[in-house]
Formats: structure tokens, C-alpha cells, sequence
């Protein structure tokens, strides 16, 4: 039968192991050889984009790389989503939405109005835009543009 | 109650269930929110609501910790605490500090990381705070000739609570490592030294409940912590599946969160054969309902509920959904929440002398709240799977979704208003318990 020394030393050898190979992996997985984060083409604007991101917390109400609160849009390919859905605009559409005086409410639900100038907005954008080119083992495509359905079957689910 | 140091303790849990009631507000102004009822969004936006909801939740479970820390460690290492003065000061010092953050939150005074919101100037007042109380806890147990397990674990868990708050404080500029280190702080306290903290509080109460012998129980702690951090800490990897790093995360986190159950199937199984094997029926029953609830409860919404969406083929489309709050909702409430709740019913009637061990309110305030969150629980979780399916398999548009299952958010108001019924009879009961006195010393020994 299993003795309280025994136990102890399950529980502090245990922790030690696991403990060290999650360094480990931490370690490698942030290493530059295997980096899928497209690290190097973060811009001083990226940068004022995540500080504006972070400092209104986004976050509250929006989901980045599915973290985030529920309650607005995922947005990390959204640059891509509205380009689809207004024709090539969706920067521009995004610019308007952060610099509006009045709060955005599409279908009744809604957005603090930030009133940002034209520079903080196109922060913002920089930064989506580098969020959207990340590599995220294939929830980028669950989220993005191309949705798991096919345009025709849509057409079915509308009929 | 042995020591009369053992009172502060009363003025944590106090602060807890001022706090849990605020926190249960502002729950209810996002649920409102959700079903169109944004009266409020020019004073209290959802952003802020749900930063005010998360962090005060955050806080009244550490208050609570604190306070069964006070109660529990002088009791252990049978002495007073070295210093109750500045035990108030901590007290004093954590309420003020939390008002801030809270009331800053109205004013877009934040850090915008979820769950780690608190402002920078303000997490530099958190780790003194916390400083303090440590020093205060290992000082009481050190200076001590007895260092139980129990007490060692609890310490243990505090301590490491607060060292892992410190990468949350590191600056970077990509989100994906800012995401990285988020999460050691968030996913290792609650999956990994937060469970010692449970472990060394169910253990304590299980000793004084059940009259178990300590090597029994202290024995079997070892284990359940042991298996908590062998399955916790690779287990963080699900939260890197998605947010871009290496694929080696599917696998290492899709195996160990595989067996992040065991850990608290384990901590189930214990509790209740502990009860069973116990021949001393201590008359406070309510201290054994939620302790041997707490236990049940955390296997169902951590460990079952967790392992639900944590495979990486399931959180492919579940991840960033209402799946995660319905995992969120009933793992808090039972790993977290309900062991304060053991901790506060047990230690109230030994501080204040009056051994309010039975009432029906009591036995309400259990039913409704469990039965209550476990709907909402359920109402959160047909809303997320609803949502996979028309937004992540469907492709419809994120609001029409919304539109779609805000019915479901009736529900979970429905529920919430169960739950909150059973939390303010709770608060009845410790309100009626009345102050801590000096005289319930004597009434024990």
C-alpha cells in the first residue's frame, strides 16, 4: 500500500518532470526557427495598434485568436471579412466604425463609440491585418473568409 | 475556534460576500445586455461589465482564500498569528485596492487583458499586498514546531499563486506571446496551484468533519495535487492550440488535458470515501454539503465539462464560443466557489459562537444556487453549441447567430435569478451568525 513518503514523493517528482518539459517546450515553441507568427513583420504601428487594442479593452466585448468575451465578432481575419462583403473596403469600413462619433450598433447591439483619429485607426487595422497572416494551425480558416461550407450548400440551408 | 487570531478571518469572508453580490450584478447587466437590454451601455458598456464581473470574482475567491488561510494556519501550527494588526492592514489594503480597479474600469482606466485587466501602477500594490500576507502566513508556520501537510499544501498554493502573477506583468509586442504568458498566469492558477489551495482547505475540512485520521487524508492529498500538476501544467497547451505557435501543442495538450479529470475524479472519489469511512458525524451539516459539493461539482464543470471542448479536433470550432463560458461558469463555481463557501459555513459558527449548524434556509441556500447554476450551465451550453454549429459550421454571420440564441439567454437570466436567491439566502445566514467574540473561545475548549 501506497505510504505518505510515497505519495510525497509522487507529487513533488511529478510536478519537477512536468514542470521542466513545459519550460522545455516553451522554450522551442517560442524559438525563431519554428516561429509561425510572422514575428518579424511587427511595425511601430502593429505595436500602437495592440497598445490602442489593449487600452480600450477590446477584448471585452470582441474575440482576437478566439480569446475574448462573446459578446462581438471575432476579429481575427476580419480585415479579409469585410474586403469580401464590401467590395475591397474593408479597411476603410473598419476606420469608420473606430472614428464614428456615435455608437455602432449593428442589429441593435452596441459598440463604444471611440471618436479615434485617422492615424489610431489605421493602427488598429495594421494590427488585424498582422493578426490575420499568423499561422493558427488551421482555426484561421473556421473563422475566416472561407468558412467549412461550400457556397452551394449555403444556397440549400437558404433555400 | 482555538486561537483568537482566528477572527480576521471573518472580515475576508465578509469582504468576499460583499464582493460576490456586486460581482452577481454585473453579471446580470450582461445577461440584460444580451437580450437587448443595453439600457445602461452609456454608464456601464459590456466591456467594462464583464472586466468588473471577472475581476471581482477573481478577487472575492482570493479574499476568501486569505481568510481560510487566516483561520486555518493558526489552528495547524497551534499558535497565534505572528501579527493580526497587519492582517487588517492587508485586508484593508485589498479592499481599497480593488475598489480602484473597479471603479477605474468605469473610466477606460485598464490593461485590456482578459482576466489580467488590473492597470500596471495597480498590480505593483497587488504583489506588495500579497507580500504581506504571505509574510505573514510562512512567518505564523515557520516560526511554528508543527508544519502539517495541510498546512504546507495551502502555503504552497498561496505562494505559487503569487509568483505566477508576475509573468502576467511582462510587456510584449505580439500578441501571441502576450496570449502566451496570459496564460500561465490565468490557466496555472486555476488548473494548477489554485487546486493545492482547494486541496489544502477540502483536506482541513475533511479532518475536522469526518474525523478521518490526518495521515489518511494528508496521504491521499499528496496524490490528488500530484495528479493535478502532472495533468495541469502540460494541460495549459490547450490554450495554445489556435493562437499561433507550433502544432506540438495539439498533441501535448490534447493528451495531458485528456487526464485533467482524473485529477479532480480523484478529488470527488476522496472526499466521499472520506465521508464514508469518517465515524465522527459532526453536527454541522451545511459545512458538509458544500464540502462534499465542492468536490462533485469541480469533477462536473472542471474536469468533464473541461474535457468537453479541450480535445483539439472539438476546440477547433469551439474555441473563442459560449462553450467556454459554460465550462467557466460551473468549474469556478464548484472548485472555487463552493470551497469558500465549505471554509466560511464551517469557521462561522466557531467564530461567532453561534452554532447555527442546521435551518432550512441554510439547505436552501445550497439546493437553489447548485440547481441554479447548473442551468445556467446548461443554458450557456446549448447557446455555444448552437452558435458552433450556425457560426463556425454555417457560416452565418456572427450577429444573425446572436439573434438566434438570445433565447437561451432568458433562460440563463431565469436560472441566474435561482441561483442569486440562494446566494442571498447564504448571506442571511452569515449575516445572522452575527460578529466574531472572544467568548466563543472559551464556548470550544
Amino acid at each position: 500500500m501506497l505510504s505518505k513518503k510515497q505519495a510525497r514523493a509522487f507529487f513533488l517528482g511529478g510536478t519537477l518532470v512536468t514542470f521542466l518539459i513545459f519550460i522545455g517546450l516553451t522554450v522551442f515553441s517560442l524559438s525563431k526557427e519554428v516561429d509561425q507568427t510572422n514575428h518579424g513583420n511587427i511595425t511601430a504601428e502593429v505595436v500602437r495598434g495592440k497598445e490602442i487594442w489593449e487600452s480600450n479593452n477590446c477584448m471585452g466585448c470582441h474575440t482576437i485568436l478566439g480569446e475574448g468575451a462573446y459578446y462581438a465578432p471575432e476579429l481575427t481575419k476580419v480585415v479579409d471579412r469585410l474586403n469580401q462583403k464590401y467590395d475591397g473596403n474593408g479597411e476603410q469600413v473598419i476606420k469608420s466604425i473606430l472614428m464614428s462619433q456615435g455608437p455602432w450598433q449593428p442589429n441593435g447591439r452596441k459598440m463604444v463609440a471611440y471618436g479615434m483619429t485617422e492615424q489610431e485607426a489605421s493602427d488598429v487595422v495594421a494590427f488585424f491585418k498582422w493578426i490575420g497572416e499568423i499561422d493558427l494551425n488551421g482555426f484561421g480558416e473556421v473563422v475566416g473568409v472561407d468558412r467549412k461550407i461550400s457556397p452551394l450548400a449555403k444556397e440549400k440551408i437558404n433555400n | 475556534m482555538k486561537y483568537k487570531s482566528q477572527k480576521v478571518a471573518y472580515w475576508f469572508f465578509a469582504l468576499s460576500m460583499l464582493l460576490l453580490v456586486l460581482q452577481i450584478t454585473y453579471g446580470f447587466i450582461m445577461g440584460f445586455a444580451r437580450i437587448g437590454f443595453d439600457n445602461l451601455h452609456d454608464f456601464i458598456p459590456f466591456n467594462t461589465a464583464r472586466a468588473v464581473h471577472t475581476n471581482l470574482l477573481v478577487v472575492w475567491l482570493l479574499s476568501g482564500f486569505m481568510g481560510a488561510a487566516y483561520y486555518i494556519i493558526p489552528e495547524e501550527a497551534q499558535k497565534e498569528l505572528v501579527s493580526v494588526k497587519l492582517a487588517y492592514v492587508q485586508l484593508i489594503s485589498l479592499a481599497i485596492v480593488g475598489v480602484i480597479a473597479v471603479v477605474g474600469y468605469h473610466f477606460n482606466y485598464w490593461e485590456g487583458r482578459k482576466f489580467l485587466e488590473i492597470p500596471r501602477p495597480l498590480d505593483y500594490l497587488v504583489v506588495v499586498n500579497v507580500l504581506l500576507f504571505l509574510g505573514l502566513i510562512l512567518t505564523t508556520l515557520f516560526t511554528s514546531k508543527r508544519k502539517t501537510t495541510t498546512a504546507l499544501v495551502l502555503s504552497m498554493g498561496l505562494l505559487f499563486a503569487a509568483l505566477l502573477y508576475l509573468p502576467g506583468m511582462l510587456p510584449f509586442d505580439s500578441q501571441v506571446t502576450d496570449s502566451f504568458f496570459r496564460w500561465w498566469v490565468v490557466h496555472l492558477w486555476v488548473e494548477g496551484v489554485w487546486e493545492l489551495i482547494m486541496g489544502g482547505i477540502l483536506s482541513f475540512l475533511l479532518i475536522k468533519l469526518t474525523g478521518v485520521d490526518r495521515e489518511v487524508i494528508e496521504k491521499w492529498l499528496y496524490v490528488i495535487v500530484g495528479l493535478t500538476f502532472l495533468s495541469g501544467v502540460l494541460g495549459t497547451g490547450h490554450h495554445y492550440y489556435y493562437i499561433g505557435v507550433n502544432k506540438i501543442w495539439l498533441v501535448v495538450g490534447g493528451i495531458f488535458s485528456a487526464l485533467e479529470p482524473l485529477a479532480f475524479l480523484a478529488m470527488a472519489l476522496f472526499a466521499v470515501n472520506m465521508y464514508r469511512k469518517g465515524e465522527k458525524k459532526h453536527p454541522n451539516k451545511l459545512a458538509l454539503y458544500w464540502t462534499l459539493g465542492s468536490a462533485i461539482v469541480s469533477f462536473v464543470g472542471a474536469g468533464l465539462l473541461g474535457f468537453a471542448h479541450t480535445l483539439p479536433q472539438t476546440n477547433l470550432y469551439t474555441h473563442g464560443t459560449l462553450v467556454t463560458a459554460m465550462h467557466g461558469h460551473l468549474a469556478f463555481w464548484g472548485a472555487y466557489a463552493m470551497i469558500v463557501l465549505a471554509i466560511i459555513s464551517y469557521s462561522l459558527p466557531n467564530m461567532t459562537g453561534r452554532k447555527l449548524y442546521e435551518s432550512a434556509s441554510g439547505r436552501a441556500a445550497f439546493w437553489l444556487s447548485n440547481i441554479g447554476m447548473i442551468g445556467m450551465t446548461v443554458a450557456f451550453g446549448v447557446a455555444g453549441v448552437a452558435q458552433v454549429y450556425l457560426e463556425r459550421k454555417f457560416g452565418m454571420e456572427f450577429m444573425a447567430v446572436q439573434k438566434e440564441i438570445s433565447i437561451h439567454f432568458v433562460v440563463l437570466i431565469l436560472c441566474a435569478t435561482m441561483f442569486t436567491t440562494g446566494i442571498v439566502l447564504y448571506i442571511i445566514d452569515f449575516y445572522k451568525h452575527g460578529k466574531p467574540t472572544d467568548e466563543a473561545l472559551e464556548l470550544n475548549n
